[in-house]
């Protein structure tokens, strides 16, 4: 991925920037619990999380903790979907929701609910893993099938096309229903507003297999920059390689989108600010973007609580906005460098 | 090929360069053929519902004679919604077919563009004024759909301005913006109260469901206006098939020529989509059908928008009458179009030349 301009810092440099970032995940993930429709006191998180305020306890421990936690795990695994996305297919475009990934998960979740009528827990997380598996591979052969091959603009392409064909399949779907319409229309949008403590459970496993998985293939990851060929020669089992990364983008989108709902460019954006920061080392682009993930996510969700209270924004709707004009910014540039 | 190079240069070296005439016989029998099979598909619309109705009844209750129950049936309920269909397809196919042409790229049409996720947006905008206790209705719909719509166009030709983002890469800033306004109507839509939610939602899917006359007329208006002028442009749009410096041998100008008709094929989208709103893709495969049975380059717009309206009249009456709950036809044009789009992806590289 030869999208950095920044040189290969030293350690000391990049453990500083991380620890900053954990820092600044810290304050926000404070912010998350203290803010609200009800902004609590200092003084009020304290003795609501020591259970000695009923009301700030309330609010805390039911409501805004597992919110942020969601936020926290959702925001991991967007994170570091997206550094093996585009490392894994040399497209600084990839984005679990851009690809469709998400879309493919968010599809099954709502047929398996109406069709088979079943619910929240264990059976939703395989429903949206399932459905992520199979709307990877057929994006991945779609696209690569196509004359240019697996060129950025050709994925995106297919991924768009993916996401709308599973849009008008969930809206058909769902209209056929109407009692599952008004409970899936905020889940479809993106939201860390209903924590569902059934699936949290479950979801736990397939993202910390996903995450151990990153942590596995990103030094051949690292080879696979250089090429295919390259990589070979470097002794790098390529297809291997190639495979596992794509099991733990989907093990992680599928995570994501059983706990939140699709939600589009936390994984396009957070890769390319970590690699901005701390080079072009998919070690070190993965580490930073694990707490860069969550960050992004906890503050866009803080922020699309404060702007339109009492009511709410999805995090999913904060970070389409935030994001669009940054893909725009990477589409721009890109063709510069090309030219 | 050295036949024929020889032979024009020995007759006329500046001929060879000048467009070549249609093949006149084939696009006329394309837009009979497509008018017969438009005739036909709405003789079916007309007589299809919860009773259908037969070919000679339905002649007599069109005309207001036969039964009560049957002429209200076809002039109150299947007519106006027929028109409907008719117009919003074409408009949604001109449009499809002129941007596909002039920008040289069979998937740049506004849908994919998001000239329709434009126009929507503006749309929910103005109910939402008027839910949240604004003057209701500030702006008329159909006004609010063009101005959201223009805007989008122009946001991405800025964009798009230095040459940076030619051939399928301006696709991308479509779909990006089209996520930023679907997000940015998806917002709207959580802060205006339930029922105004509910409508604005059916709308978004693309629905011609509770839609007549008062829908179709702008539409139908702009189509009277802006197809004519798209026709008296179009042989500038065969000459935009060159380059930039023939075309301007010839005393057009190119960047005029082409300006005049993507605008006209954005308010034609954004007339469409005030009126069903964003049915998708029918654009993107009204262009490209009408350009594969044409058989030419540049795509006939009558062709495009008869196309259109085929596509969405045959997907509003399989919705309406073969489905087991009345789907919106967005629902079934995005179901259809969508794999298309994945088809027309695995087909040989065409950004440039050939649209």
């Amino acid at each position: 991925m030869s999208t950095s301009r920044t040189t290969t810092r030293s350690g000391t440099a990049v453990t500083a920037i991380l620890l900053t970032a954990l820092v600044l995940l810290v304050v926000a993930a404070l912010a998350g619990i203290t803010v609200g429709a009800r902004v609590l006191s200092p003084a009020e998180t304290v003795a609501g999380l020591l259970g000695h305020d009923g009301v700030a306890a309330t609010v805390i421990w039911e409501l805004r903790l597992p919110r942020t936690l969601l936020g926290l795990l959702v925001g991991v695994a967007l994170g570091v979907a997206g550094v093996l996305a585009q490392a894994v297919t040399r497209n600084p475009l990839a984005d679990p929701g851009l690809l469709g990934i998400s879309a493919g998960g968010a599809v099954a979740v709502v047929a398996g609910s109406v069709f088979l009528g079943l619910g929240a827990g264990t059976p939703r997380v395989l429903l949206a893993l399932a459905g992520a598996a199979l709307a990877t591979a057929a994006v991945y052969l779609f696209a690569s099938r196509s004359p240019e091959g697996l060129t950025p603009v050709n994925m995106t392409l297919a991924g768009m096309a993916m996401t709308a064909f599973l849009g008008a399949a969930v809206s058909a779907t769902v209209l056929l229903s109407a009692s599952t319409m008004d409970q899936y229309r905020f889940w479809v949008v993106g939201s860390l507003n209903l924590p569902d403590p059934a699936v949290l459970l479950p979801a736990l496993v397939p993202a910390v297999v996903g995450g151990v998985l990153a942590v596995v293939v990103s030094g051949s990851l690292n080879a696979l920059a250089l090429g295919d060929d390259t990589a070979a020669a470097l002794g790098v089992p390529v297809v291997r390689t190639r495979l596992l990364a794509g099991v733990a983008v989907v093990l992680l989108s599928g995570t994501a989108v059983a706990l939140a709902g699709p939600i589009a460019f936390v994984g396009l954006v957070i890769p390319h600010v970590a690699r901005a920061l701390v080079g072009t080392d998919v070690r070190r682009v993965l580490a930073l973007s694990a707490v860069l993930g969550p960050l992004l996510l906890v503050t866009a969700d803080v922020v699309g609580r404060l702007v339109a209270r009492p009511a709410e924004v999805q995090v999913g709707v904060v970070t389409a906005l935030l994001g669009t004009p940054f893909f725009i910014w990477l589409t721009r540039r890109a063709k510069e460098r090309a030219r | 090929m050295t036949a024929a190079t020889r032979t024009g240069t020995a007759t006329n070296p500046v001929r060879r360069l000048l467009p070549r005439p249609r093949p006149r016989g084939r696009v006329v029998a394309a837009v009979l053929g497509a008018l017969l099979v438009l005739l036909l598909v709405s003789v079916l619309a007309l007589s299809l519902g919860d009773q259908a109705t037969a070919p000679a009844a339905l002649w007599q209750a069109l005309r207001g004679h036969g039964p009560e129950n049957t002429v209200y049936a076809v002039h109150e309920v299947r007519l106006p919604r027929v028109v409907l269909a008719l117009a919003v397809g074409a408009a949604f196919g001109v449009a499809g077919g002129l941007s596909q042409s002039v920008l040289r790229n069979p998937l740049a049409s506004p849908d994919v563009l998001g000239i329709s996720a434009g126009a929507s947006v503006a749309v929910v905008g103005v109910i939402a004024v008027g839910s949240l206790g604004g003057p209701v209705g500030i702006v008329p719909i159909p006004v609010a759909a063009l101005a959201g719509g223009l805007a989008a166009a122009g946001l991405i030709a800025l964009l798009a301005r230095d040459g940076a983002l030619r051939g399928r890469r301006i696709l991308l800033v479509g779909i990006a913006l089209s996520a930023a306004l679907t997000a940015l109507t998806q917002f709207l839509l959580t802060r205006i109260d339930v029922y105004d939610a509910q409508r604005s939602a059916a709308w978004l899917t693309g629905s011609l469901n509770a839609r007549g006359w008062g829908e179709a007329t702008p539409v139908l208006v702009g189509l009277a206006v802006l197809l004519p002028a798209a026709l008296v442009l179009a042989r500038t749009n065969r000459a935009l098939l060159f380059e930039d410096e023939v075309v301007a041998g010839w005393g057009v100008r190119p960047g005029r020529a082409r300006a005049a008709l993507l605008v006209i094929a954005v308010c034609l989208a954004a007339l469409a989509t005030s009126a069903a709103g964003p049915v998708a893709f029918v654009a993107l495969v009204a262009g490209q059908v009408a350009r594969r049975v044409a058989g030419v380059p540049d795509i006939p717009p009558v062709l495009a928008g008869a196309a259109g309206a085929v596509l969405v009249l045959v997907a509003d009456t399989v919705a309406r009458t073969a489905l087991p709950a009345q789907l919106p036809v967005g629902v079934l044009t995005g179901l259809v179009g969508a794999p298309y789009l994945l088809y027309l992806l695995q087909r040989r590289r065409s950004t440039r030349g050939t649209p």
